[in-house]
């Protein structure tokens, strides 16, 4: 069996977020790491491999990003992947989730993977949504939020978590899974790992080695065009209620709850 | 003043690379998931729980820096030096620092450095694997800043030595199972006649008479040792005879700039702390923060940190590179050690009344800073050895 891991590159937690308003686009300068939620899409391979109901011959992490996004990469191996592919071009500047999702499938049709493993979320676009677009380009079943997953000859078991309660889906393999954090906990990379991180082979690929069309990507070949940003609507501030006779304070609080038939 | 926002994130300068990086944020992960939710229960037993050298050998720590023949990660300096510093940084109490510092930074570097292939396996091997835990033991009752004075004698018999003499202060010393111990080979007195025995728990007339109570670093265990003709093998010789004192200048380098970074770290906390601290209290209607006099405290306890940290990783880098780097370790040790005590004060200052409440923490942190300017060789010794450099 062979999985593929999606892996991004998204800018440190630490890091305050901003919006370029030149190119609308995230500034992604400064501290970047890997995505947590795909640490946990790692563990997930590293844990059907240790699991040995099925025999992994391969886990390889794959990113589309700039130079930079090769410390993913770096991160990925570290936590347990054989090696990674890093598809990187020019031409992918600016591509929305739709033309992310067709340049990634691109490269996975090159590797046939049997399994294809996400984080639910990437922790800047949090679109949720590349892995059904990349199920869908492969013409693979898919499933979103899972945090339980069993394999055995040819289908996968997942507990997926929905706002009700969870269901239980079979599907068969090859598909497309992103998985929740509660689904493990990542393992801590340990020192040796991390150095050895660099010895694995990253293969770095440009659009056309994987026959990306370039209409198809970036700027030009995304179908949503971003026109304005805004932030979100100020809060209305609320009302405060100083205390200086507590029970006059009492009073007005029960005055305004009843205002508003709470109670 | 126009306000210039700084988040204080860089990215690695040497000797750190994005390799440490990784490994500081794996440190951070572990002490802040494991130890620090755990750590308040274990300073009120005065221990913390055998099962945490297990642990840390399992995620590679106690063998960051020696090679994979043994068990090790196969990194170097740079890396034990990362896991000093981020130990403290990520709010691993004093006590912790000292029982997992003892074990990797001051007990077992001397039998890698000079011990045999045979005492590699037998000793640092299992205590890579965190299956024997190493103290070192130098300092007793009678002998602390001034190491030429040890009276603890080993005695040439059939097959090894005779030990009597006794430790104290020994970091781990309670539940150690082996004893990196400082004995007097020769009867004259001096620096000459000292060597290094390796003392095994188990060895009849081994004893560790008590466990001492302490101002800060509660759940390490420190102990007073008790030696009454312990027969030590020929085999348990660590180094040359009657050349201990090289043994223990070596490795107090080493000792001391760790001692430094994890200053450093601990440092780091107390800012980290007291800005979110100053940021959320409020008096006389707005962030404690905003008064001048505690913005400046800050900006003090921040200018410390800054030169505490240039001192030493500047340390750093020369002995990675192999360079002596005796007055800049020296240096360093003797500046972070006053400085954390003084940034832990002010944190706690900043906290007010909360401040001396153990809830808060910051409390522990000064208590366990105390020690710095003890332990590892005084502050007035670090003055006697940078005064003396100058040939005074
Ligand atoms: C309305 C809107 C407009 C946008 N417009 C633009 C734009 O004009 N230009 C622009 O540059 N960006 C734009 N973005 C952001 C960009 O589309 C997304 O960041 C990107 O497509 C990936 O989506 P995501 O990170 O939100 O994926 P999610 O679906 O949240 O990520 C889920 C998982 O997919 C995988 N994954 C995601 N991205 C990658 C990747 N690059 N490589 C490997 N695996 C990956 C990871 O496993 C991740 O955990 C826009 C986003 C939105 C919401
Ligand atoms: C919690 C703790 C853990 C420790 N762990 C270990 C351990 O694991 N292994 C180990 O071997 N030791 C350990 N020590 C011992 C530590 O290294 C000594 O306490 C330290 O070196 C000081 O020695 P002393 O306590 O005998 O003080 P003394 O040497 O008696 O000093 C008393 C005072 O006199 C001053 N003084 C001494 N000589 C001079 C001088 N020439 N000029 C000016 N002033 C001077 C000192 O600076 C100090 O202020 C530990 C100590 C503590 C408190």
């Amino acid at each position: 069996m062979k999985i593929c891991c999606l892996v991004k590159e998204v800018p440190d937690a630490a890091v305050q977020k901003r919006i370029d308003p030149e190119t609308k686009r995230l500034d992604r300068s400064g501290e970047n790491t890997l995505n947590q939620f795909d640490t946990h899409g790692i563990e997930a391979a590293m844990q059907i491999r240790e699991g040995g109901v099925v025999d992994v011959e391969e886990i390889v992490a794959v990113t589309m990003g700039p130079g930079s996004a090769q410390r993913a990469l770096h991160k990925a191996v570290a936590l347990g992947a054989d090696r990674s592919v890093h598809l990187s071009d020019d031409v992918l500047a600016g591509s929305d989730v739709c033309a992310t999702g067709y340049a990634l499938a691109k490269v996975l049709e090159g590797e046939s993977p049997d399994l294809v493993l996400l984080g639910q979320q990437s922790d800047d676009g949090e679109c949720y949504t590349i892995g059904a677009v990349v199920a869908d380009h492969l013409r693979m079943p898919s499933l979103t939020q899972v945090i339980k997953m069993d394999v055995a000859d040819g289908k996968l078991t997942c507990e997926r978590q929905a706002e009700y309660g969870y269901d239980t889906v079979e599907v068969r393999l090859p598909a497309v899974i992103s998985v929740g954090d509660a689904i493990n906990e990542p393992r801590y990379p340990s020192l040796k790992a991390i150095m050895g991180a660099k010895k694995k082979p990253l293969d770095t690929k440009a659009a056309g080695e994987v026959g990306i069309e370039s209409g198809k990507v970036g700027e030009a070949g995304s179908r949503t065009q971003v026109l304005a940003i805004n932030p979100p609507p100020e809060k209305e501030p609320g009302e405060i209620i100083e205390d200086e006779d507590t029970n006059e304070t009492v009073e007005k609080i029960v005055a305004w709850l009843e205002e508003r038939k709470l109670i | 003043m126009s306000v210039i926002s700084d988040s204080g994130v860089r990215a690695p300068s040497p000797p750190f690379t994005d390799e440490h990086e990784d490994l500081r944020a794996t440190v951070r992960r572990w002490v802040e998931s494991e130890i620090v939710p755990e750590q308040d229960t274990w300073e009120r037993r005065r221990e913390f729980p055998r099962e945490l050298f297990d642990r840390a050998a399992e995620l590679g720590f106690l063998g960051l820096k020696y090679p994979e023949r043994l068990g090790g990660q196969g990194g170097d300096a740079v890396h034990d030096a990362v896991w000093a510093e981020e130990l403290a940084a990520a709010g691993a109490c004093g006590g912790v620092g000292a029982g997992l510092g003892a074990h990797t930074g001051i007990a077992t570097p001397p039998i890698f450095s000079f011990g045999t292939a045979e005492q590699h396996e037998r000793f640092l091997r299992p205590a890579i694997a965190g299956e024997r835990i190493a103290a070192l033991g130098i300092t007793e009752p009678g002998a602390g800043s001034d190491v030429a004075s040890i009276r603890t004698t080993a005695k040439r018999v059939d097959g090894g030595w005779l030990v009597n003499g006794s430790k104290t202060f020994i970091t781990n010393g309670v539940r150690a199972d082996f004893l990196v111990c400082a004995v007097r080979t020769r009867p004259e007195g001096g620096h000459a006649g000292i060597s290094f025995l390796i003392l095994e728990r188990g060895m009849e007339g081994y004893e560790v008479s008590r466990k001492l109570e302490k101002l800060g670093w509660h759940s390490s265990d420190t102990g007073e040792l008790a030696f009454t003709d312990v027969h030590v093998p020929e085999e348990n010789l660590l180094g040359a005879e009657n050349e201990g004192f090289k043994l223990i200048m070596a490795n107090f380098q080493w000792e001391r700039l760790l001692m430094a970074l994890g200053a450093v770290g601990a440092m780091d906390w107390c800012l980290r702390r007291s800005v979110a601290y100053a940021l959320e209290r409020r008096a006389f209607g707005r962030a404690i923060g905003s008064f001048q006099a505690i913005r400046h405290k800050i900006a003090e306890m921040a200018t410390k940190l800054e030169a505490g940290r240039a001192m030493s990783y500047a340390a750093l880098r020369l002995l990675d590179s192999g360079q002596d780097a005796l007055r800049e370790v020296t240096a360093a040790k003797l500046f972070t050690q006053r400085a954390a005590v003084e940034t832990a004060d002010e944190a706690v200052q900043i906290h007010g009344g909360y401040g001396y409440m153990r809830e808060y923490e910051v409390e522990r942190v000064l208590r366990d800073a105390r020690l710095g300017p003890i332990g590892g060789g005084t502050d007035e010794v670090m003055k006697e050895i940078l005064g003396r450099g100058f040939g005074l």
